[in-house]
């Protein structure tokens, strides 16, 4: 091959959606050969989706999830950005911060379940709220860690040129830390998206979680289970992919040239 | 000289830095003037203290004792006025060609800004380039925009330090020439470091040799040979010669 050989394009998609085809052709077979009375085949699942579609249910949830999660992140994107740039920016205020902050990290936005339950009720504050705690602190490592990496060079040349700190911070240290804050902006958009399910099984009677949890409780419908999961998925993926895009912007592009 | 043209002055200037809890001198009642308008090139081995004295010149560090002024007028910190040069690595990466040019020109009105960039993007021969990013850029030509970024603020004095350093051998040569050719159109005052003799001797009006850590000023040599210098000269050699003696450098291999 010389160097302008190139795989073909329909090369990138054949073979993913013959894993796929594959995938779904085992789930079928193995509903069939097992007799199982629980597990939904395929077909089956898609007919559930169906459902949901008639009924009206079906963008109605998908719509609440993402309008959850889109608050949740949002707040914590809005909070988190300037907490972590600031804590970057001044050491010393960090190294105050650091401890308490690095015991409440490690905590599963489950466990504040109780706490956000007594706080906010039982209700779409207390969902939005659990999305928001947990999206917030890789947001918040991911800034301080962006900031503290920003070489040295950078913020003399700013200085050199006669920037005053507030300045400095947006032209040169903010610039200089932007990959890395996409980085934790999207690592956190995957882990809010894990919790608004889990949210939404306890705190609400809408969205996929819900769904999830309502079609077992409500007559074992295994068909609309698993037709939740198959959606949670997929629109996690999309969301994954709409945030990939970000790093194709040409002023942070340099930031991941080492990724593939 | 006379004390008129006197651009920067440095006065007994000692630094030292502790690290563990020891003290080590880097820095040893150096003394030195720079002129109006001249090419003044630092040599000296490797991790000898030049680049701390540079930094110290630009504002950067305070010097342990003693005192640096520029135009009599003692430095404490940075100014846009004097500009530090890095190695290539100092351009912005999320900024194109222009916008890294026109980062020192915040204040000046967008008509002014816009003709300055058009300039020294010129000046720098990157035409064509305007809209490029570092990463889209060779070595040489990121060290020619950083040194137009530098340029383009009007600074009166200039700090490079082993700006050529990372360039390949070629490109470097291009390189010297090329800065030579801006220095005789702008006429700022340089101070150049380098731990590359050659280099010095063919850049600078005069070369000063420090010696190693703690580091004084060994011999400040003056090189009477005008531009453009041929290299084969018998007094470039004399020049070149007399300070790989200076450094204690055998020049046979």
């Amino acid at each position: 091959m010389n160097s302008l050989a190139q795989p073909h394009k329909w090369e990138k998609f054949l073979w993913p959606l013959l894993a796929l085809a594959v995938f779904l052709a085992l789930w079928h077979y193995s509903v069939v050969w097992t007799a199982t009375k629980v597990f939904p085949a395929p077909l089956a699942v898609l007919k559930g989706i169906a459902e949901l579609s008639r009924k009206g249910l079906l963008w109605a949830y998908i719509g609440d999830s993402l309008r959850r999660v889109a608050l949740g992140f949002g707040a914590a994107a809005a909070v988190g950005i300037p907490l972590g740039l600031t804590l970057g920016w001044y050491p010393a205020i960090n190294q105050v911060v650091n401890p308490v902050m690095q015991m409440l990290r490690p905590i599963s936005p489950l466990a504040w379940i109780p706490v956000a339950i007594v706080l906010f009720g039982v209700g779409e504050t207390t969902a939005v709220f659990l999305i928001f705690l947990s999206a917030l602190f890789p947001i918040v490592v991911a800034c301080i860690s962006g900031v503290a990496g920003v070489p040295a060079i950078f913020r003399r040349a700013g200085r050199n040129f006669g920037l005053a700190p507030g300045q400095l911070l947006a032209k040169v240290v903010f610039p200089a830390a932007l990959p890395q804050i996409i980085i934790g902006l999207r690592i956190a958009l995957g882990i809010a998206w894990l919790v608004v399910v889990a949210a939404e099984m306890i705190a609400v009677d809408s969205g996929l979680g819900y769904l999830v949890i309502d079609a077992r409780n409500s007559g074992k419908r295994y068909d609309l289970v698993v037709a939740a999961m198959l959606l949670i998925g997929v629109i996690g993926l999309a969301l994954d992919l709409c945030f990939r895009r970000l790093r194709d912007i040409r002023s942070v592009r340099w930031g991941f040239r080492d990724e593939s | 000289m006379t004390l008129m043209d006197t651009k920067l002055s440095a006065q007994h200037i000692n630094m030292a830095f502790s690290r563990d809890g020891k003290i080590t001198p880097v820095l040893n009642d150096i003394n030195l003037e720079v002129a109006q308008g001249e090419f003044l090139c630092i040599v000296g081995p490797s991790g000898c203290g030049k680049s701390t004295l540079l930094s110290a010149m630009a504002g950067f560090l305070s010097p342990t004792s003693g005192e640096i002024s520029i135009d009599g007028q003692v430095v404490t910190e940075p100014d846009p006025r004097r500009i530090f040069v890095f190695q290539e690595r100092g351009v912005f990466p999320w900024l194109t060609v222009e916008g890294n040019i026109g980062f020192g020109l915040f204040k000046l009105p967008r008509a002014e800004r816009q003709r300055r960039i058009a300039y020294y993007i010129k000046m720098v021969g990157l035409s064509g380039f305007e809209k490029a990013y570092p990463a889209e850029l060779s070595g040489g030509m990121k060290q020619r925009l950083e040194v137009a970024r530098a340029l383009a603020v009007n600074p009166d004095l200039l700090f490079l330090d082993e700006p050529f350093g990372a360039l390949d051998s070629i490109t470097r040569l291009t390189m010297r020439s090329e800065l030579l050719r801006i220095w005789e159109a702008e006429k700022n005052t340089v101070v150049f470091v380098t731990h590359d003799i050659d280099e010095a001797v063919q850049l600078a009006d005069r070369v000063a040799v420090m010696s190693d850590r703690p580091a004084k000023i060994q011999q400040i040599v003056t090189v009477d040979i005008a531009h453009p210098r041929d290299i084969s000269s018998a007094r470039y050699l004399e020049l070149r010669n007399g300070i790989f003696k200076q450094l204690g450098l055998a020049h046979q291999i």
